[in-house]
């Protein structure tokens, strides 16, 4: 009992930072979407006000939660084509080259990102590197407009998300027990009928994973689609942001979170229940 | 071994190399149908490569796999009628027993209903009878051994591969599994090819041991001919745990002969054998064989010192050094023995006991 005691005291400080630095900013945020914006400046005044949400249910609004739902959900789909079968191969190189491509994958992180995004702009600009190449090849004439569309947009989500996605599937392969497709077989499967009932199930909490990794930063993730997006496409985080800063609105920043928080919670709530994903590779 | 039977399995000269390692440098093997036939070696003699390339889950570098006359040649191992049990089991974690079971028949798209009785059936063959709803996980791991053992055999396989088994069963269960392999092996007419690195294993339940070593098939026989005629010094010492001896041939009769190294005359039987005088010969004597006198009671027996003594599962192991550094195991019933550690005995045995080893191409 007494080494119990202990134990509970040296998680303490791990509940209180949670108390503190998670758990009480949301409270305030939630409280603050209820309050009232002062419109003489920055600031609000305490009245318990539910305009803020009402606010919402206007169709500029709404369209724009719908164009985040949108492209958080191609987002991770992309990222999961893409990023299955790398991990899967990667997991099957010999060990120095799985370690190369670790560290292929790793690379890009020494650098910021928002950096790596202006390298995008470089590449898909009218005059950017793939315009030149696709003319030097002779596949078009005219130079195609890339930068500020949503392709571009869905391209800088991919491009930022993936290392996730293939990292949580890589796990997941590695750990997986070869024997097992070979008793398929063994067993009268075809490779693919092996791969499908054996080695996918198999691996799916790492894509599982995957996916959540993708899908809750891809909700959140605002300065890709400004930069690679123009002003074209606005989501709910440019938005929120926008409410903070620009817009001084406070309390309509806080309910465009609480809203986006509650419906990426719901949509992994909805996510787990239809998996049945009880054990996520690393996660919950 | 009934001769009448007809060949189900053959192995044609089969080399395989990983890299620059040759696991396997030539074998070749004859399994008729119905033979429990068991591939005895230490670890990484090739043996569970030997049973990949009869599944299929590995191609040999040169030789033939001819399973009931057919080729297997790039025959890929879902369309073998082999089927295997693992060292691991490898059962499906994901799927119940009843699935794991199933899965075969499920992808030749046998109709439900016959799955389900046959799932049945093969279950209470194993003694599982409703442990349907099982996770492998939720298992010990003799009632996983067996579903390995139901999920192989609800093929119905011409061959089924068994790949040591029982290796990660305690020594009771591994005794009580190796009489129900056995009993079921019997039953259903199945031919076995059963992998282990266990003599003792492989003496209990075989009608052919193939003693295999550094990739090559040292030695086939029944137990008893692996048992009592050892052809090679590796075979007697692996199976039989015998004492290996050198010496160079003395005197030869008709029946027997006598070898003479520096601590005495070691007797043994020819075995018709042509024998040149002072030969350099080898010659296998099993521990249980050896005698211990202070004077000698026969013309023919070697000197030694007693060096160690040791009690364990009812029988004394005495270790007697030559001159020579060479060691030699007598082992005796009981604990009785009247000789100390030190002292300097003869041993004798009774020429029928010394067997001639590695005497190939010497007929």
């Amino acid at each position: 009992m007494k080494k119990q005691n202990l134990w509970g005291f040296c998680v303490l400080p791990l509940y209180l930072f949670t108390l503190l630095f998670v758990l009480g900013p949301m409270v305030y945020m939630v409280a603050v979407s209820f309050a009232a914006n002062n419109s003489s400046g920055y600031g609000f005044e305490w009245l318990f006000t539910m305009d803020n949400y009402k606010k919402m249910t206007e169709p500029v609004y709404l369209k724009c939660f719908a164009q985040s739902f949108r492209l958080a959900f191609s987002t991770t789909a992309l990222a999961a084509l893409i990023g299955y079968p790398f991990g899967y191969f990667m997991a099957k190189l010999s060990e120095k080259r799985k370690k190369l491509m670790m560290f292929l994958i790793m690379v890009p992180f020494w650098t910021s990102s928002l950096i790596r995004l202006y390298g995008w702009i470089i590449i898909l600009q009218v005059k950017g590197v793939l315009n030149g190449f696709l003319k030097a090849v002779g596949l078009i004439d005219k130079p195609l407009k890339m930068l500020y569309t949503y392709p571009a947009v869905l391209v800088g989500m991919v491009y930022a998300l993936l290392p996730f996605m293939i990292l949580s599937v890589y796990s997941s392969v590695e750990k997986m027990d070869w024997s097992l497709t070979e008793a398929a077989r063994d067993l009268g499967a075809t490779p693919v009928q092996a791969f499908f009932t054996i080695t996918f199930k198999m691996t799916l909490p790492g894509l599982l994973t995957g996916v959540i990794l993708t899908f809750v930063p891809s909700m959140g993730l605002f300065f890709i689609a400004d930069i690679l997006g123009g002003n074209k496409i606005v989501l709910v985080g440019s938005l929120i942001q926008d409410q903070l800063t620009r817009g001084s609105n406070w309390p309509f920043a806080a309910a465009l979170a609480v809203i986006l928080t509650i419906m990426t919670s719901l949509m992994i709530f909805l996510y787990r229940k239809i998996t049945h994903a009880k054990n996520l590779e690393g996660m919950f | 071994m009934e001769e009448k039977r007809p060949v189900v399995l053959e192995l044609k000269n089969i080399t395989k190399s990983f890299g620059e390692t040759e696991v396997l440098k030539g074998v070749s093997l004859t399994v008729r149908e119905g033979e429990f036939v068991t591939l005895l070696g230490a670890s990484g003699c090739g043996k569970t490569t030997t049973l990949r390339i009869i599944a299929g889950l590995e191609y040999p570098d040169s030789g033939e796999v001819l399973l009931e006359g057919k080729n297997m040649e790039n025959m890929a191992p879902e369309k073998r009628s082999v089927n295997t049990i693992f060292q691991n089991y490898a059962l499906f974690p994901h799927m119940n027993v009843y699935q794991n079971i199933a899965y075969g028949l499920k992808l030749k798209k046998v109709p439900k209903a016959e799955i389900r009785n046959r799932v049945e059936k093969v279950l209470s063959l194993v003694q599982l009878d409703g442990f349907e709803k099982r996770k492998p996980a939720e298992m010990s791991g003799g009632q996983r051994q067996r579903v390995a053992i139901a999920r192989a055999l609800i093929n119905n396989p011409k061959v089924l591969l068994l790949d040591e088994p029982l290796g990660a069963l305690d020594l009771q269960l591994r005794r009580q599994m190796q009489h129900e392999l056995k009993r079921l092996q019997k039953k259903l007419g199945i031919t076995f090819i059963y992998i282990t690195h266990d003599q003792e294993e492989a003496i209990n339940m075989s009608d052919l041991i193939v003693v295999m070593n550094q990739g090559k098939f040292e030695q086939m026989g029944t137990p008893s001919e692996i048992y009592d005629h050892p052809m090679t010094s590796y075979v007697a010492a692996f199976v039989g745990s015998a004492n290996i001896l050198k010496g160079f041939a003395q005197k030869s009769g008709e029946e027997i002969l006598i070898l003479k190294n520096q601590d005495g005359t070691l007797p043994c039987m020819r075995n018709g054998y042509p024998i040149r005088e002072g030969q350099e010969m080898t010659i296998a004597v099993r521990s249980e064989n050896i005698n211990v006198w202070r004077e000698p009671k026969t013309d023919h027996w070697i000197r030694g010192v007693i060096r160690e003594k040791s009690f364990a599962g009812g029988m004394l192991r005495i270790l007697v050094q030559l001159s020579d550094g060479t060691e030699v195991v007598i082992s005796r019933q009981g604990i009785n023995f009247h000789y100390e550690i030190g002292e300097h005995v003869c041993l004798e045995w009774n020429p029928e006991h010394g067997v001639l080893v590695d005497m190939e191409g010497q007929r």
